[in-house]
């Protein structure tokens, strides 16, 4: 039995690193909460963000947190433009036409990338990574604090723009009737086009975040998307406060797997929780039933 | 006979013939063909006549390839007992599955998801049993390649090929005839308007399971093959999500729900494969993901371009 304080220290991170995997999984569920499809593309764009952030930190020795901000714009940019030339053809399609097209997608990102950048690990190496908060018997690492801080902000902003500016309101309108929202003149190809980007910029903030915890290689594109996917279905898909729930107990869980059991079988874990989820709560814990 | 007969015939007896004037080289992309083209058809069999979307079909090839290679393995008993008892655990396999998803009404996306993930979870517990030799591996004792040992399906490429031709044949005959059974008209209704088709008094659970039973047995037969054509089994790489997605794109890209769609995209895709994996060495150009990114744009042409596939308007066309 692992002594107490270990407990927590492992739980405290797990919740840290849950919210970064909150955000990431937020973009998804927003994503698939208007447009009804489900970016299957989803990691390897965490991935791109990620690699973002490490090509910006070796040419100008830019911070992941400052790098935020070019990497979020550009992702919006790539978001808007990859749902209005490919996505918005295909949303009368049926489901496996929309998932052949983003399968199609994340093969072209994950093994451009390996070109790219080839098989090997990439990281940024900031002071702040090896220094911590003392809390008690608890170590907070700095950077995975500040991580967990600017995934709740960018969530906080992204949840203020849905509930008080006219677009969000727009948005919500045709997330939830399609139809009316056409018949009061909302361009709808156009909302579901920054709804697409608004994800996008979920996915580069969480990159960003995540490239300081954790080394980037093309593979972890893939089993990110696997898991946004069970984070969002755990949480509700379509529920905002519900990605962020389900990435802090993913988080938490996962860590405590890691710590209980052996640490590989620790996304065995996730996937049996989403086995349950799907059989007892199919619409997720926080999710409406439809 | 009808054009559709003929051409059929014409097909077979080349298929028959390859091996005469074919090399060895030759005869495995063939191979590889005709087992995409099988396990596209089993796919199919959920996906395109049913209607239920499985993303992780890789499950029942691997369960299917850990049996009858696990029996062999440990105890020395050959596939042909191997092959019944894969069969067996897949379609108990595939019935919990569908029971789960369908008494707890789950279908579309969250059904592609829940097959996912119940591949994923047995992915990772093979990776801790021991008894499957855990991600280290089953390596089964290699054939002798120029003799024909039936009994435990050893023998040398030609062996393996004509197994092969003659599982892709029985797959397509199996389809043919379920598609025009009472089964096949109601599995279409489901797939169509599963609400009209149970108001029409369709037992849509019952049917929907019947799917299930005959795709992830038609399946567990492919991993049994897998295990004993290529001797060697990781749970990384056979139960993967990226074979799940590598069965199914045959069928997608040669045509839902079609018999020969499975057959005409498995041969497509894995021509392209190769032919990209060539061109692209005669160039000199070998930088790990170049073929793959080739491959994602023809993937995405395809499902741009051609949404219901590739046999649909060849069909047309020859008035087949």
């Amino acid at each position: 039995m692992p002594a107490l304080d270990l407990v927590a220290n492992v739980v405290v991170s797990g919740l840290l690193t849950g919210l970064v995997y909150g955000l990431m999984a937020l973009g998804l569920s927003v994503i698939f909460g208007v447009v009804r499809v489900v970016n299957f593309a989803h990691g390897e764009m965490m991935t791109i963000a990620m690699y973002a952030a490490t090509v910006l930190f070796a040419a100008f020795h830019l911070d992941p947190f400052l790098a935020m901000l070019p990497i979020a714009a550009a992702f919006f940019v790539f978001g808007y433009a990859l749902q209005s030339a490919f996505i918005n053809p295909f949303i009368t399609r049926p489901e496996h036409s929309q998932f052949m097209l983003l399968v199609a997608i994340a093969i072209i990102l994950v093994n451009a990338l390996l070109m790219i950048f080839g098989p090997d690990a990439h990281n940024v190496q900031v002071d702040y990574q090896l220094e911590s908060f003392e809390l008690g018997p608890v170590l907070v690492d700095k950077a995975r604090l500040f991580a967990a801080l600017a995934a709740i902000a960018a969530a906080a902003a992204l949840f203020a723009f849905f509930r008080f500016s006219l677009t969000g309101k727009a948005i919500r309108a045709c997330a939830d009737n399609y139809l009316g929202a056409k018949v009061v003149g909302l361009n709808v190809k156009h909302l579901y086009s920054l709804t697409f980007g608004l994800g996008a910029v979920c996915v580069a903030i969480a990159g960003c975040a995540m490239v300081l915890l954790v080394d980037v290689t093309p593979p972890l594109g893939p089993s990110y998307t696997l898991l946004a996917f069970v984070i969002v279905i755990v949480g509700g898909l379509g529920s905002m406060g519900g990605a962020l729930l389900g990435g802090v107990l993913i988080g938490v869980s996962e860590a405590l797997a890691g710590l209980f059991i052996v640490p590989s079988a620790k996304s065995m874990f996730s996937f049996g929780l989403l086995i349950l989820v799907l059989l007892l709560r199919p619409q997720g814990l926080l999710g409406r039933r439809t | 006979m009808s054009r559709a007969s003929v051409s059929l015939a014409i097909l077979a007896a080349l298929l028959i013939a390859l091996p005469a004037f074919a090399g060895n080289y030759a005869l495995s992309v063939a191979t590889l063909i005709l087992y995409f083209a099988y396990t596209g058809q089993a796919w199919n069999v959920m996906m395109g006549f049913a209607g239920q979307l499985s993303l992780g079909h890789a499950l029942y090839v691997g369960v299917g390839a850990y049996t009858a290679g696990g029996l062999f393995f440990h105890f020395g008993i050959g596939p042909w007992v191997g092959l019944w008892l894969a069969i067996l655990v897949c379609v108990a396999m595939g019935l919990i599955i569908g029971f789960l998803a369908f008494r707890f009404g789950i279908s579309g996306v969250y059904f592609a998801l829940l097959t996912i993930a119940f591949a994923e979870f047995t992915r990772i517990a093979f990776d801790h049993f021991a008894w499957s030799g855990g991600p280290g591996g089953m390596f089964l004792r290699v054939a002798q390649r120029d003799a024909w040992d039936l009994a435990n399906f050893r023998g040398p490429p030609l062996m393996y090929y004509y197994a092969m031709l003659a599982l892709t044949a029985l797959a397509f005959l199996i389809c043919f005839l379920l598609l025009r059974s009472k089964a096949g008209y109601y599995w279409q209704a489901i797939r169509e308007n599963e609400e009209a088709a149970q108001a029409l008094g369709i037992n849509s659970f019952r049917w929907k399971m019947l799917a299930v039973a005959i795709s992830s047995a038609m399946t567990a037969v492919s991993g049994v093959f897998f295990a004993f054509y290529y001797n060697n089994l990781f749970p990384e790489q056979i139960f993967h999500i990226s074979r799940s997605i590598e069965i199914i794109l045959g069928p997608i890209i040669g045509g839902i729900g079609t018999l020969f769609g499975p057959v005409l995209g498995a041969a497509i895709l894995t021509l392209l494969s190769n032919g990209i994996t060539d061109a692209l060495g005669a160039l000199g150009w070998e930088i790990p993901g170049i073929k793959q990114v080739f491959y994602g744009f023809v993937l995405l042409a395809v499902v741009m371009f051609l949404p219901n596939g590739i046999w649909p308007p060849i069909a047309r066309r020859l008035r087949l």
